[in-house]
């Protein structure tokens, strides 16, 4: 079916802008359902999650922050934010990447298993990564890993070689250079 | 002041505290505690819909037409199910509507217990927020709080989810004053970005061909934004159009008004809001039933834009000049330095504009041709709208060819006497939200504009109707057609009339005459007018009006879609032929 030409309101993502990736950082009230009302704002609009991370981080003010990457064009993006904002227990949205290069980081466990040479391979590897071995047997070993998405996901590339069972990930975590913390800034 | 209660009796009290005087619902298992609270007291009365999507309907047209909540009160399951519709109804519109949805004890959630469901996880999406009570503690709070969210911001549904334990255990209840007045993160913006308005205004004092573009949010702001609304447009000269939601902010009967604007909107508004060089909207949304083909529209204008809510801004349209802030602030804002300032816009272009623009109007769009033998739909509202004036009266409507109709030929000269589901566009919806129109103005002239498809939807709550002795006047325009269904398909799928013709109607005098209301026909156009007032006369009980009318009449103009405002259909000359042929293949496939 060809959709495109129509220019109908239905077709907006047809007009192929470049889409762009932007880290959001959002401040909730730590409620129950918190999490499925931010997903489901995604996911009934349309919108891209690539990662979603949350957590409380504030435990006598409720307060929980999540860290969302996303893509889309930057009429979409700022459809996004403002989407966010008007949400009842939403605090405060910042986009993380319009205030300049953010701070991300990703923890990774990373399951090996494997005997001999590819065994010492792989430790070696580890220590070059800076990678620190949380459990292990003569037969295996968890690696646990810090780092930005590109470093892990070389890292999970080099141990497919080496007898990678299995990896869990946090998704990204990220923090606004600078001195001032997210409550701070002024509203845009 | 804080005092120990139960937690049904927290809802009945804070309910009251909040000014309610009545609440539609249905009673059922997980609700028994708050119906016997109502039953013990005279403050709150209660409304006994035969649905619950009808009780959200009747809700939504007591909100609309006082402009405070309206109340809902439903059971567990299926109830909360069923007035879900509704919900996403007012949340498409905008209506401020408070549901409160008994659920099964907190012990037995996620149990499937007997008539459980996920309400809040179900609602979700189209409410403004929503609330599972766990702790009677935190009822009175949240009560308070939903109806501030309902009622603030950008108006809409709330519901709060009440465990049947929760309405037993005892609770300490506090008033809506040490409530909620400061949420913690909810703090919708009402007053506009002063700049930005000063910006506004002076691209206003430079325009020579403006429009104004006004929507729902101007009547949601409440009387006096209309009221703002009218001394502005007025002040400045410039003409007006309005969407379907916002029919009536602006008086009808005015010389600067063009009529509704968009795919059914007169020739004159469409072609004005494609040819203005600055676009004032004013708490409208860009709603694609409005832009039509959106990188035809309005090509050429500086558009301004205000609304309460910052997602509306930019969302379909790239704006030039956003405020966001609510309609009578802004309003208030313009008026003052329109005043102030001494650059006022060149009357020679201003003059020009409106001589086009009565040209546009010299096109008579919405002229239909009339029958001897047969009433035509136009004509049956024309004659409708003729009988009322000078009456106390309130339009409701439900949705199709016979809603834009309404639209297009009853005139409102006031805001607040017109509902109609705009976004949603629920069938269905017209009957209840009369009953609740009907309930906020007893004395009023309330009548339902309907069809032979939309009335059955709902057609139970002519019992509710009766129950009440509302004497609700139900106009079915009967052309025997799901008639917007049918012109779509005569516009784009060959005149084949898929499952669009209702073989089965029932006999409406009967029908009406069972519920033990009052039913009427009329097939001769001479005989309309007789009809009509008869219909009127009626008196304490529901009317149903079958009014026969030509079965294949098209609702023109028309944008067809994926056309622009100045590709219009229009119905004096257009040949069947020529409508079939209307709609290119690329928009067959939008809706």
């Amino acid at each position: 079916m060809s959709q495109k030409g129509t220019g109908s309101a239905y077709f907006i993502e047809e007009k192929r802008e470049d889409l762009v990736r932007h880290t959001l950082s959002i401040l909730v009230d730590n409620e129950p359902g918190v999490l499925s009302r931010i997903a489901g704002l995604f996911s009934g609009r349309g919108y891209n999650i690539e990662s979603l991370t949350v957590s409380e981080t504030e435990h006598e003010k409720h307060l929980s922050r999540f860290t969302i990457v996303t893509k889309g064009t930057p009429m979409v993006l700022d459809q996004i934010k403002n989407q966010l904002e008007r949400m009842v227990p939403v605090h405060r949205v910042m986009d993380l990447t319009v205030e300049g290069e953010p701070l991300e980081r990703e923890l990774a466990l990373i399951k090996v298993a494997g005997k001999g040479e590819k065994r010492i391979e792989a430790l070696r590897l580890a220590e070059i990564f800076r990678a620190s071995v949380i459990d292990a047997s003569i037969e295996h070993f968890v690696f646990e890993l810090t780092g930005r998405t590109a470093k892990i996901d070389q890292f999970v590339a080099i141990m497919k070689d080496l007898g990678l069972i299995e990896v869990s990930r946090t998704g990204i975590a990220a923090i606004a250079r600078g001195p001032q913390g997210m409550q701070g800034r002024t509203r845009d | 002041m804080a005092r120990a209660m139960t937690g049904a009796e927290i809802v009945i009290k804070a309910l009251a505290d909040q000014g309610v005087d009545v609440v539609f619902g249905y009673p059922g298992g997980a609700v028994l505690p708050i119906y016997d609270e109502l039953f013990q007291q005279e403050k709150v009365r209660h409304v006994l819909v035969r649905q619950e999507g009808g009780a959200v309907h009747s809700a939504e047209g007591y909100a609309r037409s006082t402009g405070r909540v309206g109340v809902v009160l439903v059971t567990s399951g299926p109830g909360a199910t069923n007035a879900v519709t509704g919900l996403a109804d007012a949340l498409m519109d905008s209506i401020p509507v408070v549901v409160l949805t008994g659920q099964v004890p907190t012990h037995l959630i996620g149990n499937d217990a007997f008539q459980e469901c996920d309400t809040v996880g179900i609602t979700r999406p189209c409410t403004k927020h929503n609330w599972l009570v766990k702790n009677v503690n935190d009822l009175a709070r949240i009560l308070h709080e939903a109806f501030h969210i309902a009622k603030s911001g950008r108006p809409g549904p709330v519901v709060v989810d009440i465990p049947k334990d929760v309405q037993f255990a005892t609770g300490t209840y506090v008033g809506p004053s040490t409530a909620s007045l400061s949420h913690k993160s909810y703090r919708p913006r009402l007053k506009p970005d002063a700049s930005a308005v000063e910006r506004a205004v002076e691209v206003m004092a430079k325009a020579r061909r403006p429009v104004f573009y006004t929507g729902g949010g101007v009547i949601n702001s409440g009387p006096k934004a209309s009221q703002l609304l009218k001394e502005l447009v007025r002040m400045t000269g410039f003409p007006i159009t309005s969407t379907l939601m916002g029919l009536g902010a602006y008086p009808a009967n005015d010389k600067q008004w063009l009529g509704m604007l968009g795919m059914h909107g007169t020739y004159e508004a469409n072609m004005a809001m494609h040819g203005c060089d600055v676009m004032i909207n004013i708490g409208a949304r860009f709603d694609d039933r409005i832009t039509g083909r959106i990188d035809a529209f309005s090509p050429g204008s500086t558009k301004i834009h205000v609304d309460i809510d910052p997602s509306s801004i930019n969302k379909n349209v790239k704006v030039d000049i956003p405020i966001v802030g609510d309609c009578a602030y802004a309003l208030e804002e313009m008026i003052r330095l329109w005043k102030s300032k001494a650059g006022q816009p060149d009357k020679g272009a201003l003059k020009a504009w409106w001589k086009e623009v009565d040209g546009w109007r010299a096109r008579d769009s919405l002229k239909y041709r009339k029958s001897p033998d047969k009433i035509m739909p136009q004509e049956a509202i024309q004659r409708l709208y003729e009988a009322t004036r000078g009456r106390d009266t309130y339009i409701t409507t439900d949705v199709g060819q016979h809603q834009m109709w309404a639209a297009q030929f009853f005139h409102f000269d006031e805001p607040n006497r017109w509902m109609t589901s705009g976004g949603l566009g629920t069938m269905g919806y017209g009957l209840p939200a009369a009953i609740g129109v009907q309930m906020a103005h007893p004395k009023a002239t309330v009548a339902c504009i309907s069809g032979d498809a939309s009335i059955l939807m709902n057609i139970q709550e002519m019992s509710t109707a009766v129950q009440y002795k509302l004497p609700v006047k139900v106009m079915i325009l009967n052309n025997q057609y799901m008639g917007m269904v049918r012109q779509w398909q005569q516009l784009l799928h060959g005149n084949r009339y898929s499952e669009s013709y209702t073989e089965a109607l029932p006999d409406f005098v009967k029908l009406a005459d069972a519920y033990g209301g009052v039913g009427l026909r009329c097939e001769n156009p001479g005989d309309l007018d007789g009809a009509i007032a008869e219909m009127l006369a009626v008196k304490d009980k529901p009317v149903l009006f079958d009014c026969r009318v030509a079965n294949l009449a098209n609702c023109f103009p028309m944008i067809p879609s994926g056309k622009a405002h100045n590709e219009m259909l229009m119905g004096d000359n257009v040949t069947d032929d020529e409508v079939g042929k209307a709609i290119g293949k690329e928009g067959k496939m939008l809706v």
